[in-house]
C-alpha cells in the first residue's frame, strides 16, 4: 500500500478529469439492511420501469453484486447514463444464529451466512472498478459503525466522488442530520428510497456529482 | 470467577516495521485465538478492506463468526499529507466478535463491552 499505490491513483484521478466517459459505473454500498436494492430498485423504476432484485427485512437478502447497464438519468435538461453496481451489505461479522430468529432453519441459515461472506467479498472487490459510490445509511441507525467508516476511508482512498444517501426518512425516528454531522466532508441527500421521498433532489445531486 | 482475557498491544513502530500481509495475519491468528488486539497506529483504509475480506474467508460458522473493530473515523489530513499522502493513524481495538461488542461509538468516544 506504499508510494506506487498511492502515484497510481493520483494520476487514476487525473486522468479520469481529462476522460470523457459515456457511461459511468456508480456502486451502491453500505451494511446490511441499509436500503442499497431498494435504492437500486427506486433509481430503475423512476428511469427504465424495472426493479433490480428482491429486498427483505432478513439481512444479507442481497449476496451476489447486480449490475444493470446503462441508466439514462434526465436532470434539468441533462442525460447522464450510469451503470448501476447493487453490491451485498459490508460486515465484519456474519454469524447464522442472526438468521434463525426470523424462522429460516438451520440448513438455510449456515448458507445464507456462507453465501453473505461471498458477498462481502465481492463488494470490496467491486470498489476497483468504480467510478463512483453511493453509500447508503439507515437514518434511524447511528451512522458511527466501523463498516461506514471503513467504506468513507476507502472511497476517499480511492479518490472516487461519493454521495451520501440518508435513507429511511419516512420513519418517524430518523435523524439525517446526525449522518450529516458525522461525515460533515461529504455531500449528504436524506431520501426514503421506498417512498420516493425527496428523490429529484437525489438525482440532482447524483447528475452534479457524477455527471 | 474471574473471567480472563487476554490483550495485545502492538507499537506503532512495530507495525511501521511490517508488511500489511504480515499485520493482517497477526491480527487474524491472535483474535481467532480469543485474544484482543489493540493496534497503536491503526490500519489504513485499505488494510482494513483486507482484513474484512480475509476474516470473511475465514469464517467458519461454528468457532469464529468474525471481527469486531473499533477505530475512529480518519482526520482530515493537513496539506502535507495530503501531499505526500501520508495519514496519522489512530488507535484500533479489533476482536473476536463474540467477545468484543461496541455499546456506542462517536467521533472521539468509543464505549465497548469485553466479554470474558
Amino acid at each position: 500500500m506504499g508510494l506506487i499505490l498511492r502515484i497510481k491513483r493520483s494520476f487514476g484521478a487525473i486522468l479520469k478529469l481529462f476522460r470523457k466517459k459515456n457511461k459511468l459505473r456508480i456502486g451502491i454500498y453500505g451494511p446490511p439492511n441499509a436500503g442499497k436494492t431498494t435504492l437500486a430498485n427506486r433509481i430503475l423504476l423512476d428511469w427504465v420501469g424495472d426493479v433490480m432484485g428482491s429486498v427483505s427485512e432478513i439481512p444479507h437478502e442481497t449476496r451476489r453484486a447486480r449490475l444493470r447497464e446503462g441508466v439514462k438519468i434526465e436532470v434539468d435538461g441533462r442525460t447522464i447514463t450510469i451503470d448501476v453496481v447493487d453490491t451485498p451489505g459490508l460486515a465484519t461479522k456474519i454469524d447464522f444464529h442472526d438468521f434463525l430468529k426470523y424462522g429460516l432453519s438451520e440448513e438455510e441459515a449456515k448458507r445464507r451466512a456462507k453465501e453473505a461472506t461471498e458477498g462481502v467479498i465481492e463488494a470490496i472487490k467491486w470498489l476497483d472498478d468504480l467510478d463512483g459510490v453511493i453509500l447508503v445509511m439507515d437514518s434511524t441507525e447511528d451512522p458511527f459503525t466501523q463498516v461506514n467508516i471503513t467504506i468513507v476511508g476507502n472511497i476517499e482512498a480511492r479518490k472516487l466522488p461519493l454521495i451520501i444517501a440518508a435513507n429511511k426518512i419516512d420513519l418517524p425516528n430518523a435523524s439525517p442530520a446526525r449522518i450529516k454531522s458525522a461525515f460533515p466532508q461529504h455531500t449528504v441527500v436524506p431520501i426514503s428510497a421506498l417512498k420516493g421521498l425527496n428523490m429529484d433532489t437525489f438525482y440532482r445531486v447524483l447528475a452534479e456529482k457524477f455527471g | 470467577m474471574i473471567m480472563e482475557v487476554k490483550l495485545n498491544l502492538i507499537s506503532k513502530e512495530k507495525l511501521e516495521r511490517m508488511g500489511t500481509m504480515e499485520k493482517l495475519r497477526l491480527i487474524l491468528d491472535e483474535v481467532k485465538a480469543g485474544k484482543i488486539v489493540v493496534l497503536e497506529s491503526g490500519l489504513t483504509p485499505e488494510e482494513e478492506a483486507k482484513l474484512i475480506e480475509m476474516t470473511m474467508l475465514e469464517i467458519d460458522h461454528e468457532n469464529f463468526v468474525g471481527i469486531e473493530v473499533e477505530s475512529y473515523p480518519q482526520k482530515q489530513s493537513g496539506f502535507f499529507g495530503k501531499l505526500f499522502g501520508k495519514k496519522g493513524g489512530r488507535l484500533m481495538v479489533i476482536g473476536p466478535a463474540n467477545r468484543l461488542k461496541t455499546l456506542e461509538k462517536r467521533e472521539d468516544i468509543i464505549e465497548a463491552l469485553i466479554r470474558g
